[in-house]
């Protein structure tokens, strides 16, 4: 599993820009930002270089900022790839709250899926490869 | 015109003869049949006998809310159920609540309290008058009616809500007078106007009287624009009764206290003395008639202050000023009291949410609404919309039921909440 840095955002002026710019000052890396948004707030998933330091320096600078653990699956970079590993989601049963994929490198694409269970066994046995955080980020403890 | 000449017009020292044997009664009922009330003039070192002049009342020791609150539902009941016709309840959360019963005297003199009121905007047997507070535990709309039934009025119970079919009834019934919250009027004129009506010079309506809730003098102002009509000020409080204890004449200076059924003193909310007439202070009420659930210096945490000075409109009753503010942190919402410690009490039974919250009142299209800004605790997942969502419609459907009022949940920042040593400024009121 890998450690997303999850930011809860209100629905105002110039925070999305305070959170870029926390991040900035504290010299981390962005791979991946996603904005999930709704009428009254907003919430990015963003995968970077040391998520915790990273939660850190956005509390620090006033934001709701903690690190999610989430799954990231390799699949082909090909027509169908996604289908395949959320059809086999669906046959086991996983619940998907929410998900995104991106680029690693030429060869491949990672989802990333917020599931509420233990799911890497499942994954592992249907053939999916996780992706370890070192692949993706720079890693830092809690 | 008067509704009950004898008594709105009494001459001083014979009012004041009257209130004193009715104060008389009403203490000993009080003490003789209310275990509480015993219990604490025995503990002040007074008793009934001890009531030779009105000024006496001083004596007495106060009561308030809480011991309401610790005495539900019927603990100050001074009647058997027997004798009880109707029960009231002020809103508050389960146990705490606060519970007022009528007998049929009760009710009548209820009915009469607010009458005064009808006549004071002019209106008679003829007229017709538009019931459009809330009717149910709230005391207002059934205060209202039981005065337009004493009257004689034809009484539209329209109660509040489906504000257009009211402005429909309004014209076609060619409605006199109407009886709501102030909000709540300007809400009917301003949805009126949008039809494209002129109430002011379209309707037949002549005379509001609007309580529950403060109103400031340019609210006023714009509803008598804007229906045409008289503006009566209604104070009353369910737990002494109901609205109809002080009303607004038509010289619209303060409210004439219906000082044959209660007895007002002000009193230095601090040091709880007494405060000469004109002072303001906090408003303390001793029932005087009531039968079921009489009272001995009640304080209101109502702050206002007495005019004493003869009203040209003839009534002798003196008046009470309009009220100028509370002496606890109560607010009101369209009509509704909520107090913090009702929203505090929820959001402590929701381990996600963090203690410090802040309630932002304000008024939209006329009605107030009522804000809740909240922190989530650090270790409330905040990834998940669903999860974000679930919480805020818990607490939402939580604080319904319990404050009987709507509230929007703002989830906010950490430490966007003032912190503040000591009294924390929990209520921004942008109204």
């Amino acid at each position: 599993m890998i450690d997303q840095l999850s930011v809860f955002l209100p629905n105002k002026k110039g925070t999305l820009s305070t959170v870029a710019g926390a991040l900035s000052d504290a010299g981390i890396n962005m791979h991946v930002l996603v904005i999930a948004d709704t009428a009254e707030y907003g919430i990015v998933r963003i995968v970077c270089d040391t998520p915790h330091a990273a939660a850190r320096a956005l509390s620090d600078a006033g934001l709701r900022a903690t690190t999610t653990p989430v799954y990231a699956v390799r699949v082909p970079n090909t027509p169908g790839g996604l289908t395949q590993l959320l059809a086999y989601c669906e046959e086991k049963g996983l619940n998907i709250e929410y998900g995104y994929c991106f680029l690693l490198g030429e060869e491949g694409a990672i989802d990333v899926l917020k599931i509420d269970a233990s799911a890497e066994d499942v994954l592992e046995a249907g053939g999916f490869e996780m992706v370890e955080p070192e692949e993706i980020y720079r890693v830092d403890e809690a | 015109m008067y509704y009950q000449p004898e008594i709105e017009t009494m001459p001083r020292e014979q009012l004041r003869e009257l209130q004193l044997e009715r104060m008389k009664w009403s203490v000993r009922h009080a003490y003789d049949n209310i275990a509480f009330v015993k219990k604490i003039c025995n503990e002040a070192g007074v008793g009934p006998d001890d009531l030779t002049s009105l000024e006496d009342i001083v004596k007495f020791p106060f009561m308030v809310k809480q011991d309401m609150r610790d005495a539900y539902p019927f603990g100050l009941f001074a009647v058997p159920m027997h004798d009880v016709k109707r029960i009231h309840a002020s809103s508050g959360t389960t146990g705490q609540a606060t519970t007022t019963g009528h007998t049929t005297n009760d009710l009548t003199y209820w009915g009469d309290c607010f009458a005064r009121g009808i006549y004071m905007v002019g209106g008679s047997q003829d007229s017709t008058i538009q019931v459009s507070y809330g009717y149910g535990l709230f005391t207002g709309g059934l205060g209202a009616h039981a005065g337009g039934e004493a009257v004689g009025c034809a009484v539209i119970p329209t109660s509040s809500g489906n504000t257009k079919r009211q402005v429909q009834i309004m014209k076609d019934f060619g409605t006199d007078i109407l009886a709501c919250t102030p909000s709540y009027a300007l809400y009917i004129a301003d949805t009126a106007i949008e039809l494209g009506y002129d109430p002011a010079k379209e309707f037949k309506i002549s005379g509001v009287i609007l309580g529950a809730e403060p109103a400031s003098e340019n609210m006023r102002q714009e509803i008598r624009d804007k229906l045409g009509v008289q503006y009566c000020d209604v104070y009353g409080l369910s737990e002494v009764m109901g609205p109809g204890v002080a009303m607004e004449c038509e010289v619209a200076n303060g409210l004439h206290f219906a000082e044959d059924h209660f007895y007002p003193e002000i009193v230095n909310p601090d040091t709880l003395e007494p405060v000469p007439d004109g002072e303001y202070g906090e408003l303390v009420i001793t029932t005087l008639t009531r039968e079921a659930c009489p009272l001995v210096r009640y304080r209101t945490r109502d702050v206002t202050r007495i005019i004493s000075e003869p009203c040209p409109c003839g009534r002798t009753h003196r008046k009470i000023d309009r009220i100028v503010g509370r002496t606890d942190d109560m607010m009101i919402i369209r009509g509704v009291n909520v107090f913090p410690s009702q929203i505090e009490q929820v959001i402590t039974a929701f381990p996600e949410i963090a203690t410090h919250y802040q309630i932002v009142l304000t008024r939209e299209a006329q009605l107030d609404k009522i804000a809740l800004n909240v922190e989530t605790e650090p270790d409330f997942p905040i990834d998940e919309v669903r999860k974000i969502e679930d919480l805020k419609r818990r607490l939402g459907a939580e604080l319904k039921s319990n404050l009987q009022v709507q509230v929007e949940i703002n989830l906010v920042e950490p430490k966007t909440i003032e912190r503040s040593e000591g009294k924390a400024k929990r209520i921004l009121d942008l109204r």
